[in-house]
């Protein structure tokens, strides 16, 4: 009788710390009212962005000062006449071109100063790789103003839109490594089932770079017919994993929810889509164009300390630009001040 | 409507909550009481709202009509009809609604003399709607939380709402509600089953008694809950769903902005296997 009133008692106690300790993890995992909302759809409609006020906000949007142009006299001479060895900014007169080397060491390189492009005083000089790899940006930031008016807007970009004052981007990816004991049967995840962080934690497939943002696999999952008569295999449920996968990792890089881009009753339609998920489509088509052209082609260019843990290049994705806010350094346009970085063709008017 | 022979027995006067006996009479089967009027009442005019706010929409097809809550602009304040206030006394009515029934159910059961089970029960699920379009909206800061009242509309607002924590699956207390109201189906199933077998036999056989239950079950998984049991069982079961559904989606929003499957983050972060 004692005994099991004892035991009673003991799993009484047990219980109420049991529920303690949960009433304890619930607190400290949450968050508090009041928040902030925006409205994306139609009111009713659920399509709402809650965040919350007192969470940290997304680090170094603060934009720079522009620098004080230089005085430009018409007829003044250009850096490709001026220096020996410009191969993209030829048609830049000589003196803005020393206010971008300026400027494009405060974006790059704060702390190296010009030596980390630049060997020794021998500016000509293209020996160092950073050197090599800064002019293949310089082309690439061109590109991207002046081609990809349809994601970038008026907007643009320039070196701080990635780099932030950094050498290597807060942002990159590798592709990845998989398990460091692979197996074929048990402990095989097939690169998903693990809570990584590039998934926001959940059991989706862990690498959507590689596949999505690197190889052009198909993205749409839904199916236009509800049955195939053809005897054709639509999208498989992995496909399908693969594509949440992704979008996970769009809403971390954008700091948004699905409903910015979706009406969820209807993924893949486009008129119940926000406008924003056309600017994404178009976002996803210049990641891969950036990572095919500019960073892959790269590798040989790169010493090994800058390859990932399978000898790859390193790769952009949305957060690169984005860095946990919808509109990049919270639509700030610093690429009117830096002209010479929209490129050679003018920027489409949209 | 005429009443069978022993039913006048039970139609005893007083046990009201409020109003005295002036409501304290019956109207065919039914029993009206203050409450009775005033659950009329609320519903008779949310009724009217709705068929108004469907006669301004686009159309009568009874799937489609929906009466949407106000823009999040207009926070806590008063929107005009058109704009979401149709659905603002909506609300007002079908908690008055709903709330009243509740009431009616107390007065009946202290009428009988009985527990208050019932009318406890019910609120629950009152609980779980006002939790969606007052307690919740009010946490946010806006009435335009809430859901819109319309069949398919009322289905893309959960839709949504979801994934605005991007895999709502993950949410704890989700998870709670649908083990719980997989398990009130489970229990009715067997409930349900089991008494039909014991009233069911073999053609010529006397029905079996409450002792043939407990044994199947004895049999079966060496224990039977007993016949009061299974019923504390089953509203304990059937309360938890309700309730565990109205903390899931409070705390979607007013306690966790981000996607539910980082929330989980804490337990990947205890220290025995955190890396
Ligand atoms: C992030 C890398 C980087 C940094 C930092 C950098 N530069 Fe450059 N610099 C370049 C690149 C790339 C070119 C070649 C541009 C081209 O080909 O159009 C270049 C070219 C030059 C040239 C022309 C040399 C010639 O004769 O061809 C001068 C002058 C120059 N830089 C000065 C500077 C100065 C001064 C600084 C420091 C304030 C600096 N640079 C910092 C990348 C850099
Ligand atoms: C769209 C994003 C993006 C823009 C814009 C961009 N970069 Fe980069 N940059 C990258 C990525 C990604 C890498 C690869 C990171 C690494 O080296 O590991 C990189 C690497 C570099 C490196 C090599 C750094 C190192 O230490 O290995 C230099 C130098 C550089 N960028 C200069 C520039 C300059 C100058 C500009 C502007 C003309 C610019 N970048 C614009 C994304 C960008
Ligand atoms: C920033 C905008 C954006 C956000 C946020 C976003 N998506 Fe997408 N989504 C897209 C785009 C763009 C496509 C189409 C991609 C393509 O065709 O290349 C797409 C496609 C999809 C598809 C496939 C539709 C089809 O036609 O088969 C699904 C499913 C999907 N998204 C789910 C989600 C989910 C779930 C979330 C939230 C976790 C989400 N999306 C968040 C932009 C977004
Ligand atoms: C090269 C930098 C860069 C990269 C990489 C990039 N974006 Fe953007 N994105 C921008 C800029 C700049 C804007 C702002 C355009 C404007 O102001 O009109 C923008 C705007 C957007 C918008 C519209 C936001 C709004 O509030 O209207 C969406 C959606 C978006 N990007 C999605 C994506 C997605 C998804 C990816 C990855 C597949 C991506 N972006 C990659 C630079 C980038």
């Amino acid at each position: 009788m004692s005994t099991t009133c004892a035991v009673y008692r003991r799993t009484a106690s047990g219980g109420g710390m049991c529920a303690l300790l949960l009433a304890g993890l619930l607190l400290a995992g949450c968050e508090r009212p009041p928040m902030a909302s925006t409205q994306q759809g139609y009111r009713g409609l659920g399509m709402v962005q809650v965040t919350d006020p007192r969470l940290p906000q997304p680090a170094n949007n603060a934009v720079p000062a522009p620098l004080p142009h230089a005085q430009i006299a018409p007829g003044s001479p250009l850096a490709g006449d001026t220096f020996k060895n410009v191969q993209v900014l030829k048609d830049v007169p000589s003196a803005e071109f020393a206010r971008l080397m300026v400027a494009m060491t405060t974006w790059v390189a704060p702390q190296q100063g010009c030596t980390y492009c630049h060997a020794g005083s021998d500016l000509a000089s293209d020996a160092l790789y950073t050197k090599v790899v800064a002019r293949r940006m310089l082309q690439m930031t061109r590109h991207i103003n002046s081609d990809w008016g349809k994601h970038v807007g008026t907007t643009g970009v320039t070196c701080f839109s990635c780099h932030r004052g950094k050498n290597v981007p807060e942002y990159i990816w590798f592709k990845d490594p998989g398990p460091a004991h692979p197996s074929m049967t048990a402990g095989n995840r097939a690169g998903q089932n693990a809570p990584s962080p590039v998934v926001r934690l959940a059991a989706l497939p862990n690498d959507p770079f590689t596949t999505f943002l690197q190889d052009p696999t198909e993205i749409r999952v839904v199916q236009e017919v509800a049955l195939r008569q053809d005897g054709s295999m639509g999208p498989s449920i992995k496909n399908t994993e693969q594509t949440y996968g992704l979008m996970m990792n769009i809403t971390q890089a954008l700091g948004v929810n699905c409903t910015f881009c979706h009406n969820s009753r209807s993924f893949f339609d486009w008129d119940q889509s926000t406008p924003q998920r056309a600017t994404a489509w178009y976002g996803i088509r210049l990641v891969r164009d950036l990572n095919m052209n500019f960073l892959m082609p790269l590798h040989a260019v790169f010493p090994p300390n800058r390859l990932g843990p399978t000898g790859d290049s390193p790769k952009l994705d949305c957060a690169t630009c984005h860095q946990g806010v919808h509109k990049p350094l919270n639509g700030v346009s610093m690429v009117g001040d830096y002209p010479e970085l929209r490129g050679a063709a003018p920027a489409p008017a949209n | 409507m005429s009443m069978l022979s022993f039913e006048r027995k039970y139609r005893v006067p007083g046990g009201t909550l409020v109003g005295g006996n002036l409501f304290d009479f019956w109207v065919g089967p039914f029993y009206v009481g203050f409450f009775g009027v005033t659950t009329v009442f609320f519903a008779a005019l949310g009724t009217a709202l709705l068929a108004w706010g469907a006669a301004l929409g686009h159309n009568w097809n009874l799937w489609q009509i929906s009466i949407a809550p106000p823009d999040l602009h207009y926070g806590l304040a008063l929107a005009p009809m058109r704009e979401g206030g149709i659905w603002q006394i909506v609300t007002i009515c079908a908690c008055g609604a709903f709330i009243s029934w509740a009431l009616r159910e107390v007065e009946i059961c202290r009428k009988l003399g009985i527990g208050l089970h019932v009318p406890i029960a019910f609120s629950f699920a009152i609980f779980a709607y006002i939790t969606l379009v007052v307690i919740r909206p009010l946490l946010l800061g806006a009435w335009g939380h809430g859901f819109p009242y319309g069949i398919m509309s009322h289905l893309d607002w959960v839709s949504n709402t979801g994934y605005q924590y991007l895999h709502f699956h993950y949410n704890p207390a989700h998870m709670l509600a649908v083990s719980f109201f997989f398990t009130t189906t489970l229990a009715l199933a067997l409930h349900g089953s089991l008494v039909l077998s014991a009233t069911n036999p073999k053609k010529g056989e006397a029905v079996k008694t409450a002792e043939h239950e407990n044994t199947y079950f004895r049999d079966t998984i060496g224990w039977s809950i007993g016949t009061l049991g299974i019923h504390r069982l089953g509203l304990f079961l059937a309360l938890n769903a309700g309730f565990w559904s109205a903390i899931c989606i409070v705390i979607s929003g007013p306690f966790w902005t981000r996607g539910w499957p980082e929330w989980w983050s804490w337990w990947l972060n205890l220290p025995i296997w955190r890396h």
